[in-house]
């Protein structure tokens, strides 16, 4: 039944948990659609033909709805419609909360093509290749106008932003390959800004990754470019550990949890922050890329807002790595108060 | 013709309202619905404003800090001043007396001329400063991310205001004229009243602006 | 029908007033002309103009569609031309279509009164319509814009293509709308003949009051919009533009702050349309007045309050996505009402099957599945997979094609006797209609599948799996391109060589055919006093009485 109704309705195949929970409702939707638009035309014709017009000074008795019959005809509807929505909001809220052990990947969109960084080295243009049957985390980014990145058979969508990160996750459960598209208009080259998914078996894309920290620039893939990192080789932590002290990063933010021009960076991660106007924030990705592209936004409590931008001077990719390396600068004590839940963890320990 | 517009001058009730008073009525109506949209109008930048000064707090309290806050509280006054002679120009055309109403229209007009005179000081100042929007932003005494987004709004904000000061200046100046004719008499001032409604928003857009961008 | 012998005389046989055709033909009484019905008449020109111009814009773009490479144009030409087919077909032909012209033609007829409020107003109204037409013909010229008629920052204030322009014209075409809008709102409050009260107005009336108040609070928001992308691409000011702090998404709020309720401003006067044609066609009043008034209101109120639902995958937080979905929920329940009780109307009437009621069945059609699959949009997370699909674009030419246009046409041959007074071939008007509604699904269906299948929309090449439906898509597409073609052609030749109609052809109780058609430039000769509903077929007695005032 699922097998017919999918195709009969021409949706693509089913490769991510969500697709098929999201296509049982899209077919009791879409159903019930069918079937009320039928009705009302059907109903449209059978009075048609009951009383089509016998004579040219044909009169008509005064028929009011009764109340209760309107009434009807709003909750009826009403409750279907709001039921509908609840089932889909439940999914919506699935999508849309990240499980905390996802495996994170970094997106970075630009005309026209999708850029791709894994937290523990290699990078490349267009192909995303992840593990089937693993949550995958994608953490987006845009270096110029909007884009979207969309992955049909997975039923995944996810406006990509200039300036701020957005995220997506999604659970691939079959092998295979599958076609990155970009959903919002971006320009000339809108329509052949695709991209694709490489979905592997787990030990497939264990062997990869392996194969990826030996090789060299020519067996990656992609063609490196001037926004490419170099080197190539390194995990990000390595790059974000050099960009930091290229950027200037280092003059002001200690290591080692010294207190400096600005806050240490070590534990930062995840760590709740006090800030100037009161309110506290927990120091999580989304924090730490905002911080560094407008800084005075949220300033933490007993410090200056004399950090200066670095929007537009340093790249996607290069934040990523920065925010990598900060998340590396972990003390081993152990951390006091009860967990500060959901979302973000970080993966580590490879 | 109908009975309540007999003796006044030609063509001041169209030929499709039953009585003036129909007519007054909507005229009155138009009026009031024209105000909302430029209330809406305005909205956008409100909106605009209020996200960018919760992102920026600190620059868009440094960058009020540094606008001229003197200038600015002077506008204010003018500005409520003029609202009070326009709103005496009113009350003399109610009463026929159709000179004082002119003089008092005439102040009007130049407190605005004053209003806007005080706002080119101002935005010459900017100007030498470097204090301009977007990517002509160059002031060297406030230089924290968000700075050049508060000059950014203060330009649309009071330039759009600008605007409307020059249009209120243009539709009262268009009303002198008609009360200099003796068009607007103790039987028929709608005229003048809508004229005066129409200056009254542009004032009150100002009180808004005043204290978001100078004084908070 | 519904006019007595005596009365019938009186208003339509009475040779003493010309037509408001007839009354000056020169072209300097034509353009400076403060008669409602003549400046409804130049808008219903200038929209139906639009409309082939917009058409032929999709025609194009249907055209290349046939292949999956580059085909026929280039990508920057087609790019172009989706933009410019939305602007055109949104801002030059929908919106004002229904308000301006037939609302301009028929409401100050339907209320018993003698002209708009501020007939000048009106005559400025048509010109800001044509000058913003002049300025955004003046920058498709010029290369156009390629930014989608949403004008997305920051691909919008940064596109190499003459966006400003088209920004511009869009800005004034606003203007246009409000006042439009303010003059119906005025008019009804205060223009209302004696003895008609809110609870017996025509149910047109009620849809394009609640119409107007959309125009009026929602357009100047959609004005300073254009206006600061305008502003960002001259100078650079930045308030839009991540690089400097602003937000991109930001713009897409204010726009869809308009534009969502602009769906609204489409559709709720071709809901009003329908109100009037099907108590006409069935000779029977409408099932329920009161519910039907109501949620023209309701629809004009909640419809400010789920433009969200545009930006379920833009990045707005999961909970304000869920109240906006939520809330898009009780828009639908209105329209639903609605359709109860159009439906609810054909009981135990006399229907008569002319032209404009094939259009009323195909816009129930249309409307009842455009509007449920609004719904399922609404349900947010399906709207992950359809968001900016071919799903999506289906959707909402259900409701503007499928709806507004199936009653713009409806409108346009219910009320031809009206403004022109003589009559269109019928034959051919059926003919018309069964091309159009049978093109209409089978260009849209296609797309709606397309939408499933993964199909984002503004896609100048796209993977080869989708070819078949698009063929079927392009197919459709021509012979609503034929159906449109005939009717253009025989209304044409109706004008001219059509017979004479009688004063009411259809035997209407609607209250705009208590006068003469065409009517005389003053409309009534005395104003006629309403002592019933609209549309009350019980007996044959009029709906106005004339007394000598």
């Amino acid at each position: 039944m699922n097998e017919f109704l999918r195709r009969l309705l021409f949706l693509p195949d089913q490769a991510s948990t969500f697709a098929r929970d999201l296509d049982q409702l899209h077919y009791a939707v879409i159903l019930t659609t069918f079937g009320m638009s039928t009705l009302v035309g059907l109903t449209a014709i059978v009075f048609f033909i009951r009383y089509r017009r016998r004579s040219e000074t044909q009169t008509t008795p005064h028929i009011e709805v009764p109340i209760w019959m309107e009434a009807l005809f709003v909750t009826v509807p009403l409750s279907i419609f709001i039921a509908w929505f609840f089932i889909g909001y439940r999914e919506f809220v699935r999508q849309r909360t990240p499980p905390s052990d996802a495996m994170d990947v970094y997106v970075m969109a630009k005309k026209w093509m999708w850029k791709v960084a894994y937290p523990d080295g290699p990078n490349a243009v267009n192909v995303l290749r992840v593990p089937a049957g693993r949550n995958v985390r994608l953490l987006m980014t845009s270096r110029d106008v909007i884009h979207s990145f969309y992955v049909p058979e997975f039923r995944i969508k996810q406006d990509v932003l200039p300036g701020r990160y957005t995220q997506l996750w999604f659970n691939a459960t079959t092998p295979g390959r599958y076609q990155i598209l970009c959903a919002e208009f971006c320009g000339a080259g809108h329509s052949i800004m695709r991209g694709e998914v490489i979905v592997l078996k787990p030990q497939e894309f264990e062997d990869w990754l392996a194969y990826q920290h030996r090789g060299v620039v020519a067996t990656q893939d992609g063609q490196p470019t001037s926004l490419d990192f170099s080197p190539p080789l390194g995990t990000m932590v390595d790059q974000g550990k050099r960009i930091a002290a290229e950027q200037g990063c280092l003059k002001c933010h200690s290591t080692d949890g010294t207190r400096h021009i600005g806050p240490t960076w070590l534990d930062l991660y995840r760590r709740r922050e006090k800030l100037t106007d009161g309110t506290t924030v927990v120091a999580d990705e989304a924090y730490l890329t905002q911080s560094m592209m407008d800084p005075a936004v949220k300033v933490v409590d007993g410090f200056q807002p004399v950090m200066p931008s670095f929007q537009g001077k340093i790249a996607g990719p290069e934040v990523a790595a920065l925010v990598e390396y900060i998340k590396s600068l972990q003390s081993d004590a152990v951390r006091t108060g009860p967990s500060e839940g959901p979302a973000y963890a970080p993966i580590r320990g490879r | 013709m109908s009975h309540d517009a007999a003796g006044l001058p030609e063509g001041i009730v169209g030929h499709h309202f039953s009585s003036l008073a129909r007519q007054n009525e909507a005229m009155v109506l138009g009026m009031w619905l024209f105000l909302a949209t430029e209330i809406l109008l305005f909205a956008g930048l409100f909106v605009g404003y209020s996200v960018y000064r919760y992102q920026f707090p600190l620059a868009f309290a440094e960058g009020s800090r540094h606008l001229n806050l003197t200038a600015g509280t002077l506008n204010t006054v003018v500005l409520i001043t003029s609202s009070f002679t326009v709103a005496m120009a009113i009350h003399f055309a109610r009463t026929d007396r159709r000179i004082a109403a002119a003089v008092c229209l005439a102040i009007t007009i130049l407190f605005a001329l004053a209003f806007l005179g005080i706002k080119a000081v101002e935005y010459t100042e900017h100007f030498h400063e470097h204090a301009l929007p977007g990517k002509f932003y160059a002031f060297e005494k406030v230089m924290i991310p968000g700075a050049a987004m508060f000059y950014t709004l203060y330009f649309l904000m009071t330039g759009l205001h600008g605007l409307h000061v020059i249009a209120g200046m243009s539709v009262l100046s268009w009303i002198l004229w008609r009360t200099l004719q003796g068009r607007y008499s103790s039987r028929y001032h709608t005229g003048i009243e809508l004229g005066g409604l129409y200056w009254h928003l542009v004032d009150l857009v100002w009180i808004f602006l005043y204290p978001l961008l100078y004084l908070i | 029908m519904r006019l007595s012998e005596a009365d019938s005389h009186a208003l339509a046989g009475a040779p003493a007033a010309p037509s408001y055709l007839e009354d000056g033909t020169t072209v300097m009484s034509w353009i400076n002309t403060r008669d409602h019905k003549r400046i409804g008449v130049m808008f219903l020109v200038g929209v139906i103009f639009f409309f082939f111009v917009g058409g032929v814009f999709a025609l194009l773009l249907r055209f290349k569609l046939l292949q999956p490479g580059p085909f026929f144009i280039d990508a920057i030409s087609y790019n172009r031309l989706f933009t410019l087919h939305g602007v055109v077909m949104i801002f030059l032909f929908l919106i004002p279509s229904i308000p301006a012209a037939f609302g301009n033609f028929v409401i100050p007829l339907m209320i018993g009164a003698r002209d708009v409020a501020f007939p000048r107003l009106n005559l400025a109204s048509f010109y800001l319509y044509v000058i913003g037409a002049v300025i955004a013909i003046w920058g498709m010229v010029h290369g156009g814009a390629d930014t989608g008629w949403t004008f997305y920052t920051p691909y919008s204030s940064t596109s190499p293509t003459q966006v400003a322009p088209i920004l511009l014209g869009a800005f004034v075409l606003g203007f246009s709308s409000i006042l439009t809008g303010l003059n119906f709102i005025v008019t009804t409050h205060t223009l209302r003949a004696p003895g008609l009260n809110w609870m017996k107005l025509p149910l047109f009336v009620w849809g394009i009051y609640a119409t107007s108040i959309i125009q009026i609070l929602a357009t100047p928001v959609l004005g300073i919009s254009l206006l600061l992308v305008t502003v960002e691409r001259i100078g650079g000011f930045g308030l839009f533009d991540p690089a400097r702090g602003g937000d991109p998404v930001l713009f897409q709020h204010l726009f869809w702050f308009y534009s969502h309720p602009a769906v609204y401003i489409m559709v709720l006067p071709a809901m009003g349309v329908i109100s009037e044609t099907v108590c006409a066609f069935c000779r029977k009043n409408i099932f329920g007045y009161r519910a039907v008034a109501y949620s023209s209101i309701g629809i004009g109120f909640v419809g400010f309050f789920t433009w969200g639902h545009h930006l379920f995958v833009a990045g707005q937080s999961t909970f304000v996505g869920g109240a906006f979905g939520l809330l898009s929920m009780f828009v639908g329940i209105f329209t639903a009402i609605k359709v109860f009780n159009w439906v609810g109307t054909m009981y135990r009437g006399a229907i008569s099957f002319k032209t404009p009621f094939a259009y009323i069945c195909g816009f129930l059609y249309f409307l009842v599945f455009g509007g449920m699959t609004g719904i399922a949009l609404a349900t947010t997370s399906l709207d992950i997979h359809w968001h900016d699909t071919y799903f999506i674009v289906a959707h909402f030419h259900f409701i503007m094609v499928g709806a507004s246009v199936m009653a713009f046409l409806a409108a346009l041959h219910y009320w031809f006797p009206k403004m022109f007074g003589r009559t269109y071939p019928e034959g051919w008007g059926l003919v018309a209609a069964t091309l159009i509604i049978l093109g209409f699904n089978a260009t849209f269906i296609p797309q709606f599948l397309l939408g499933n299948f993964g199909m984002p929309r503004r896609y100048y090449q796209y993977p080869e799996h989708f070819q078949a439906l698009h063929v079927a898509s392009t197919a459709g597409a021509t012979l609503l391109a034929f159906g449109f073609l005939i009717i253009l052609i025989y209304l044409a030749i109706a004008l001219k060589y059509g017979e004479r109609s009688a004063p009411n052809p259809w035997g209407s109780k609607g209250f705009e055919w208590m006068t003469a058609s065409p009517p005389p430039t003053h409309n009534f000769d005395v104003i006629p006093t309403i002592t019933q509903m609209p549309h009350d077929y019980r007996t044959h007695e009029p709906s106005g009485v004339i007394r000598v005032a």
